[in-house]
């Protein structure tokens, strides 16, 4: 005995004469009223101010008994309009916005950005700072995938290993502070080179981190790996396959963890990426476990990356970090204090910014998301017609109504985890 | 732009040999091969990229919009397709004539990853996707006035004015935003105060007493 009021005029999308969507078009769901025991659907609300839904995410969940029949998800909630606001900067301005969209992994973003603005440039970096970006992204990546452990293992009722991923994500904190000045809001790149180099001794504190670090994965994989709860509650749960993750365009580890065999580090290589060694994990089940083996293993990769970068950069001691045309990167201060050319260079760039050539470039590069992409179109002014982000989250995070059909109520947790998304960059 | 023009990408040959005409041009731009298309045949251009043979753009990267400073030129939709297969990329590009309809047909049918992109260009951009089911805003809320924020004629501080948008943030109560249609799934609505219910059921989502 059902007593739902408007079941028939669920899908009404279409426009009303102001050019407004209309109201919010649920489609009905066809012969599910009643279950047996006559029990009615209920609604349940999660969020926006919820902890397990990593951030101001709100969705509204349609329980048959236990049963999830339908998943809303609501987004915009931390919408900034960082596209808009970028075609109002010059393109070295918008690297503070790229802090503030991902902001579990802000130096990758710069590093994304930055290498976005030179593809449309033409503008060639050093080696030394092709080596230190791949230290920036790779770090990202470990305090990225930190976050997610941590955070998925308090969902599923873990503690512990949250602690111990958040000391460890806080040793590279400490790196990126003591590299930057900042902890969240790094500013790391410029186009054609970054605002600033390691500082004396920093390699050492890089290099005890890449040495000590991996302990914590293992005792993270002892603990979890084989853990009877753990495997039941992620074996077999919120299952994608191999096609439906490439129709739903995801990518990074929710792409791989499905069997598809894509990084854009291996696929498109950027920043020599093609002469590091390291492998490319990837899952055959597409279920929350092989997310989380599959983000397990990028961080030993990453660290991998960490040594062998951090010995090219013994190499390259004393070698110049940025390109030495100074119509494109800032001259040194003394330069710009005793040469004229120098500080005229250095005025333009500050008070005009630096101009792009007519045309368009978009750049893709593996974060720890996924695929982000900048694309940037350009009328031969300083500033961007038009700065598009492809934000991973947001990409990712429209599966999440399949994913979760069908799916107990307190699985919804369990998948909403395993997307991995971050609010920043999904409302940007 | 560099000096010696690089080649465009095989797929242009291809397509001018099958489309004619609906391919209005190409171009490279900083070694991408970006084409334009008629936007009548976007949708059958789109699908026979992504299954014929020696094509195979199975994977769709992006779908955006771009409206350009100069008013008299076309907004254009704009597709990233890549091929997981081959390693290959193409942008296509759909320019709409700002004076007629904005309006492409959608390509949900071919990829679930437009869903919500297409959701997105629709939101900032005003642009309409024919036979996407479930076409609303997505990042603005439902009842934003506005227009399409991502417009070059759509100022950065917003077209209200800023006690406008102040009255109006302030007269919004995130916690009744539910829908009727939402309320009704639970069957919460019969159970909610008189008062209330007739405000929802006039649309509205005021103050929740």
């Amino acid at each position: 005995m059902s007593t739902r009021t408007v079941e028939m005029a669920l899908a009404t999308p279409g426009l009303d004469a102001q050019g407004r969507p209309n109201r919010l078009p649920l489609m009905a769901v066809s012969g599910t009223s009643d279950d047996e025991f006559g029990a009615e659907h209920m609604l349940v609300n999660i969020g926006p101010q919820h902890p397990a839904t990593h951030g101001v995410l709100r969705l509204v969940l349609e329980l048959e008994g236990e049963t999830v029949i339908r998943c809303i998800p609501h987004i915009g909630y931390l919408h900034s309009g960082f596209e808009k606001l970028g075609e109002y900067r010059h393109y070295n301005q918008i690297i503070p916005l790229t802090d503030r969209t991902d902001y579990l992994s802000p130096m990758a973003n710069n590093v994304c950005l930055a290498l976005a603005a030179e593809k449309l440039m033409g503008i060639e970096i050093t080696e030394r700072c092709r080596v230190l970006r791949v230290i920036a992204c790779e770090m990202s990546r470990i305090i990225s995938h930190l976050v997610w452990l941590g955070t998925t293992g308090i969902d599923l009722g873990a503690f512990t290993p949250f602690l111990w991923s958040f000391y460890q994500r806080e040793r590279i904190y400490n790196l990126q502070e003591a590299w930057t000045g900042a902890r969240l809001t790094t500013s790391l790149t410029r186009v054609g080179g970054m605002m600033a180099d390691v500082p004396e001794g920093w390699e050492a504190g890089l290099r005890d981190f890449c040495q000590t670090f991996p302990k914590t994965l293992d005792e993270v994989d002892t603990m979890f790996t084989r853990n009877s709860i753990w495997c039941g509650r992620t074996q077999n749960v919120g299952i994608l396959s191999a096609e439906e993750a490439i129709s739903y365009s995801l990518s990074g580890p929710m792409l791989r963890a499905s069997g598809v065999d894509y990084d854009v580090r291996k696929d498109r290589p950027y920043l020599g990426y093609e002469t590091y060694d390291f492998d490319v994990p990837v899952g055959e089940h597409g279920d929350i476990y092989d997310r989380y083996r599959v983000r397990l293993e990028e961080m030993y990769q990453s660290n991998r990356i960490l040594e062998q970068a951090l010995d090219r950069l013994g190499r390259l001691k004393g070698a110049p970090l940025n390109t030495s045309d100074h119509r494109a990167i800032l001259p040194p201060k003394s330069q710009a204090m005793s040469d004229m050319e120098a500080m005229i260079h250095h005025f333009k760039q500050v008070m005009e910014g630096v101009p792009a050539p007519a045309g368009e470039a978009y750049m893709g590069v593996e974060n720890p998301k996924g695929e982000l992409g900048y694309y940037f179109v350009a009328d031969g002014t300083a500033k961007p017609v038009r700065w598009r982000i492809r934000p991973p989250s947001f990409i990712n995070l429209a599966c999440l109504p399949k994913l979760c059909e069908g799916a107990l109520l307190s699985d919804v947790i369990a998948i909403n985890a395993s997307v991995d998304i971050v609010m920043g960059e999904i409302d940007r | 732009m560099t000096a010696t023009a690089p080649a465009p990408s095989p797929s242009v040959e291809a397509l001018r040999a099958a489309f004619g005409t609906a391919i209005l041009s190409h171009a490279v731009s900083c070694g991408d091969t970006i084409v334009l298309v008629d936007r009548h045949r976007a949708h059958d251009i789109l699908a026979w990229l992504k299954t014929t043979p020696g094509q195979e753009y199975n994977y769709l990267t992006d779908v955006t919009a771009v409206d350009y400073r100069d008013p008299g030129q076309p907004l254009e939709v704009v597709y990233q397709l890549r091929s997981l297969g081959r390693k290959a990329d193409l942008r296509i590009k759909v320019p709409l004539d700002k004076t007629g309809s904005l309006e492409v047909d959608s390509v949900f049918d071919l990829w679930r990853g437009a869903d919500w992109l297409e959701r997105e260009v629709f939101d900032m951009f005003g642009v309409t996707f024919a036979g996407h089911p479930d076409l609303r805003r997505i990042l603005m809320w439902d009842t934003y006035a506005e227009g399409h924020p991502l417009r070059k004629d759509f100022p950065l501080r917003g077209n209200f004015t800023r006690a406008e948008q102040t009255r109006q943030a302030l007269a919004a109560n995130p916690e009744a935003n539910y829908s009727i249609e939402e309320l009704s799934i639970a069957d919460a609505f019969s159970e909610l105060p008189d008062d209330m219910k007739r405000r929802l059921a006039a649309g509205q989502r005021g103050e929740l007493s």
